[in-house]
Order: C-alpha cells, then structure tokens, then sequence
C-alpha cells in the first residue's frame, strides 16, 4: 500500500480534504433511509479490502496532519490526556497492541524490533525510531498510552472492569464530538453516558454494557455513532466550545455544501489481555456534503434520514437549528429513488 | 458466536504433584507465541472423550508475562462427570489439545493498595499467577493458604521458600485455622480481598468481611461450579429445531453443542453469565446450579444457564 499523506489543517484555514479514494472507502453509517439507537455492535476482524474496517487501526491518508492537530490541542490543553495511577499496565497494554498491529498491518510504514524487554519503534510517516524499555516509563518520552496515541489517529478511552461495571480511568481525547475526558475521568458506564437522550429508556445501555464486560481477548468489536459538524474541526470539544460553537451560525445557503460536514466515528473495542481493562478507540471520519452526494445512493439516504430524525437527536447531535438548511440543500440530490439495503455504494445501479 | 479462535497446544510436561492434583504444561503448536493474560483468567480446555466433548475451565498458573507455556493444575474428582479424570488418566505428553483464550472473572484490583489473599485447596492456582503479576509490579500482598494436610498442599514449598515473609501455610488436620477476624482487623486503609476455595471458605470469608465492615466492593471471590452429574432429561431448541437428550455425566451446554448448535459461553461454571438462555415454555421443574440468575429469574422459569443447572420434567422448551 502506497498512501500519500495529505498537507492539511483542521483549524483556522481548514485545508482539510478527501480524496476520491478517501471518498469511496468513507464509512457511511446509514444501513437503511432512518436511523435510531440499536446495539450495532459486531466483531472487528477484517473486512472488505481498502475499507477503513480491514485492519485493526485504520491509517489513511489524514494521519500526518491529524497527529500534527493532535500535538497542538496537547500543548493548549495537558488535560485532553490523562491517567489514573492504576492504569499504567493497560497503558502498556495499548502500546503493545497498537505496535504489534499496525506493524503486521502495515509493514513499509512501521517495524517493530522485539528483543526480551529490548524494544525499537520504527514509524516511517513521522519520522520516529526510538529504543525502549517495554514496562519502563522512563525509558519513554510520554507515559505508554500517550507516547503510543500521539502517533494514532482517533482518541483513545482506556476502561478499567470491576464491580461489573466500566471505568473511564484514563483516555487521550482530542477529536472528540463534544464531551469531555476531563469532565468524565473516573466515571463509570452509565454515569459518563447519562446526557445521551432517548437509548436510556430503551435499555441500550444496560444491554452494551453487558456485551462489552463480555469481550473476550483475541476478539474485538466496532460499532459506528455519527453527528453533524460546521467545518472540518477535529477537536469539538466542550472545552473550547466557545471557539467553535460560533462557527455553527456561519452556514448559509451557499456555503453549506462545503462546509457542513458528516462525521462518523469508528468506535472499536479490544481487550487488553496484561490488566484485563479495555481499550475504546474512536476514530473520527469528517466529509462534507458536497463529497457525499457524489455517491448518489448516500445523498438520497442522508436527506431522508436527516429529514426524519427526532427532534431530540437532531438537538442532542447539535444540528437541529441548520437542519432546515441541511435539508434544502440535500433535498437537490433526493430524487425519491430506492436505496439498496446495506451501507455501501452501488456503482451498477447509479451508472445513470 | 462462543468467542475468539482456539488455541493449538501440544502437552508438554505432566507433573503429578499430591495424591490428588497434577500440573499440565501447554505449548502452542504453531510455534507462536501465547498471549499474555492477566492474574486469575482461567482458560478453557476441550477434552475429546469418546464421542463427548468435554470442556473445563481451568486458571492458569504460569506467569502471565511467560508467552512459551502455560500451566494449570487439575485436582481429580473421583465423585465428578469425567473431566478431571480424563485429564489424569487420557492425557499424556505430547498430546495436542485445543484451548481457549485466557479470559479472566477473578481480576485484581489494581487501585489496591495491598492485596490479601485467602486460597483454600485447590482454590491456590489463580493466586500464583497473580503474585507473579504483583511481584513485577512491586505491590504489596499476602497470602494465607489452608490445605487438609502436608502431603495434599500444592505448591506449598515453593511458595514458602520465594515469599518466606508474605505466605502463611495451614494445614486443617494439624487443627490449624485462620485466624480471620484478627487477620481482617489488621489491614491498611486500601486493602483488597480476595478469596478462592471451597464454597464454605468463600461463604466465611465473605461473611465475616460483611460483619467486620468490609465494602463489598473491595471483596472479590472465584467460585466455579462443576457441573454436577443428573439424570437423562430432554429437551428442545425451538430456533434450530432440534430434539436433544441431555445424558446422566453431560450438562445441558455440551448436549446444545453436540446437537451442533453453536451457543455462547466464557466460564463454563456458572458465573459469567454468557450462556444465558430464554426458556419458551416448559412443564417440569428447574434444577438451577448458577449463581448468576438471581431468585426472581431462578423461579420465574424464563431463563436458564446450561452450563451448570438441569431440569427434571416432561417438556423444556429453549430459544436457542
């Protein structure tokens, strides 16, 4: 695999931009033309070849620029990573199974030299090679988990299992749609899932819960969540909602095909077999409308979806004021056809 | 369905220890390394046994870190299903058997500031895994270990001639006993419990905790039931639709997989919960093993966990 890294930025002048290829392997998370809570969960063990589900840490064509992002939401802010003493081994955990597979899965950008506790960290895109000791901090310049997700894209929340219960104890979280690492640290399942409205009457997260206390080492697990938002800003987050909150009144007719943007995330679920915690990576996907609807079967479905969707998601997600202009722009590329089941495009069918 | 891949192992050493428990090393087949697992995972071995297959969780003892080998330690019940006797009887070096992947119900504390550990018999093998697991670690813990007697305790030199200062060894038929409200009174702010053994070690340890004040929170046990032999029963499985006979030495999860149903499981004893299965309709009486179904579903007739309880009746209609 060859990918050329773009140049880009997620802030001020927002560079940010897809490829075709980025394009076509885009996870899109509608299965059907309506969307509601369920517990979409599946096994994470491959999928279709070039999609972002094939390897265990989907790198694309945004990882420069968004570690360069990352390192600059850290400067402003230490508080985006944090870790709670007793979550040095899952920390550990983490490195090891992001080095081992992005390693195996990526072979000409990164190597992994085992020797005993004797270990060499090859990363070719950012230009890293560093000697260490595997389970000794100070050989490191970061903790492990930090070290480790400096240099993977997506943010990271590390759960620590007891009393049948999980426990967000520590995490790096920079891309985020809007919550906190800061304000959650230390809290358990349902606490840091209580503003999230509608699934709590229908019991989706007692059930998800009792999935994920269940994930078994050397069987991972991914679902999809998605929002809506204004530019292609990476780092949403409470903490500078003052900068970027703003930025939501700026659609206008005109500009909404460019600047409103889809964003998936790509959560993924491992068990972290030395402290038997769990990792949640999140992987944010940003597209903008114009790019969606060059797949005519995601434009039909984006607008139907978008136009039926709960006046308490459309507010919760953070959309429900531009919704109408959302919509009258999508409405241009609904022309009421019938979407095939299933997420992904039908070339056959959309030749006309 | 029931998980992740199984692992290839070939038997690689077999070490009788006492009268009654033998140790069994595994090493992988493929010449891969094993994973890592965490102090008190457990891992499930099949056993072919004629035309049944048998399946039992066993904690793994070796060092989490040692990715070459793992080791369990199987006590033989002359009174159980089989299990533990095919393993000391069938099994010989070289063999190739197949195991899960460790998954672990007994996991440690690691806010802990101390860990004290009570083990009963048999109930030793997570612990040694464990304190290989603090032992790197530097963290603080204590283990007390009774045993029926000298010649039955496994492990008992090795761990005293490592831990001089951290193992205290009782032997029952020497009327030594331990002295466990004094023991739980002495702890540091921060103290962890944990307890495996013997249904009545783990009911004292955990009452007595109760009384003295201890958080439920900060006891943590591993009870794993076997299966308890019953007699022959039948039973159908409305979604395959299928007519099943449970046999007298097999539970009722090895009669749904026999049958060629695939149905979720972790612990294989009761405790995990996974194998949870709806009940559509039945006329009999359920013989519930678990402790995993609370009262109220134990006599609602709902549910059912095959892989410890049975069932006596005319009809059991499950959703599987």
């Amino acid at each position: 695999m060859n990918i050329k890294f773009n140049d880009e930025t997620f802030r001020d002048d927002y560079t940010f931009h897809n490829s075709d290829w980025a394009i076509q392997r885009f996870p899109f998370p509608f299965h059907e033309d309506h969307y509601m809570y369920a517990v979409n969960m599946e096994q994470h063990r491959g999928g279709p070849e070039g999609s972002v589900y094939e390897k265990r840490f989907d790198v694309d064509e945004h990882y420069v620029a968004e570690m360069r992002d990352r390192a600059m939401v850290l400067a402003d802010d230490p508080l985006r990573c944090q870790s709670l003493p007793h979550m040095e081994l899952a920390g550990w955990d983490l490195l090891e199974l992001i080095m081992v597979s992005k390693s195996e899965d990526y072979p000409d950008l990164f190597e992994l030299h085992r020797n005993g506790d004797h270990w060499r960290w090859v990363n070719k895109p950012l230009g890293i090679d560093d000697s260490f000791t595997f389970m000794d901090e100070t050989t490191l310049p970061y903790g492990p988990m930090e070290y480790i997700t400096r240099q993977t894209q997506g943010d990271f929340a590390l759960l620590d299992q007891r009393e049948e219960n999980l426990w967000m104890d520590a995490g790096i979280v920079t891309t985020q749609a809007d919550w906190s690492l800061d304000f959650d640290i230390g809290m358990n399942f349902f606490e840091w899932h209580a503003p999230v409205p509608l699934a709590h009457e229908k019991g989706i997260f007692v059930r998800a819960l009792k999935f994920l206390l269940n994930v078994q080492q050397g069987a991972p697990g991914r679902r999809l969540n998605w929002t809506m938002t204004v530019n292609p800003l990476l780092d949403t987050s409470p903490e500078n909602y003052h900068k970027w909150g703003i930025q939501k009144s700026s659609l206008t007719p005109d500009n909404v095909g460019q600047k409103q943007y889809l964003r998936v995330e790509l959560q993924t679920f491992f068990r972290l077999p030395r402290s038997n915690g769990l990792v949640f990576p999140i992987r944010c996907y940003l597209i903008s409308l114009e790019d969606i609807v060059t797949i005519p079967k995601w434009g039909r479905r984006l607008h139907r979806v978008i136009r039926d969707l709960p006046v308490e998601l459309a507010t919760y997600k953070g959309f429900i004021d531009n919704r109408p202009m959302i919509l009258d722009y999508l409405s241009k590329f609904d022309d009421g056809s019938e979407t095939s089941p299933g997420v992904w495009p039908d070339p056959q069918l959309e030749k006309g | 369905m029931s998980g992740a891949e199984k692992i290839a192992v070939r038997v690689s050493d077999i070490i009788p220890l006492t009268d009654l428990v033998t140790r069994f090393e595994f090493k992988p087949i493929n010449g891969e390394l094993l994973p890592t697992f965490s102090g008190g995972a457990h891992t499930v071995v099949e056993m072919q046994d004629g035309d049944t297959i048998r399946r039992n969780p066993y904690s793994l003892m070796s060092d989490p870190f040692d990715q070459s080998t793992y080791t369990i330690s199987v006590r033989r019940d002359d009174e159980g299903r089989g299990g533990s006797l095919f393993m000391h009887t069938q099994v010989s070096v070289g063999d190739e058997m197949t195991i899960s992947n460790p998954v672990n119900l007994f996991s440690l504390d690691l806010r802990a500031r101390k860990h004290l550990m009570i083990a009963g018999g048999i109930g030793i093998t997570p612990f040694l895994a464990q304190i290989k697991q603090l032992d790197r670690a530097h963290a603080n813990w204590e283990l007390h270990y009774a045993s029926r007697n000298a010649a039955l305790g496994s492990y008992v030199s090795e761990l005293t001639t490592q831990h001089p200062n951290d193992v205290n060894i009782y032997y029952d038929e020497e009327k030594q006993a331990i002295d466990l409200d004094n023991l739980l009174e002495g702890q540091p702010l921060g103290t962890h419990l944990y307890v495996c053994g013997p249904k009545g070690m783990i009911n004292w340890v955990r009452g007595t905790a109760d009384r003295l004040g201890w958080a439920s929170e900060v006891v943590h046990y591993e009870e794993f039931l076997a299966p308890q032999p019953g007699e022959r029963f039948q039973v159908e499985l409305a979604i395959s639709n299928k007519m099943i006979y449970v046999g007298e030495n097999e539970s009722l999860l090895e009669a749904i997989e026999a049958a060629g149903v695939d149905a979720p499981y972790l612990c294989r004893g009761g405790a995990c919960g996974q194998c949870e299965t709806n009940v559509v309709s039945f006329d009999g009486e359920f013989l519930h093993s678990d402790h995993w179904l609370d009262d109220d579903e134990k006599a609602s007739g709902e549910k059912i966990m095959p892989c410890v309880s049975r069932f006596n009746g005319k009809t059991l209609v499950l959703e599987r």
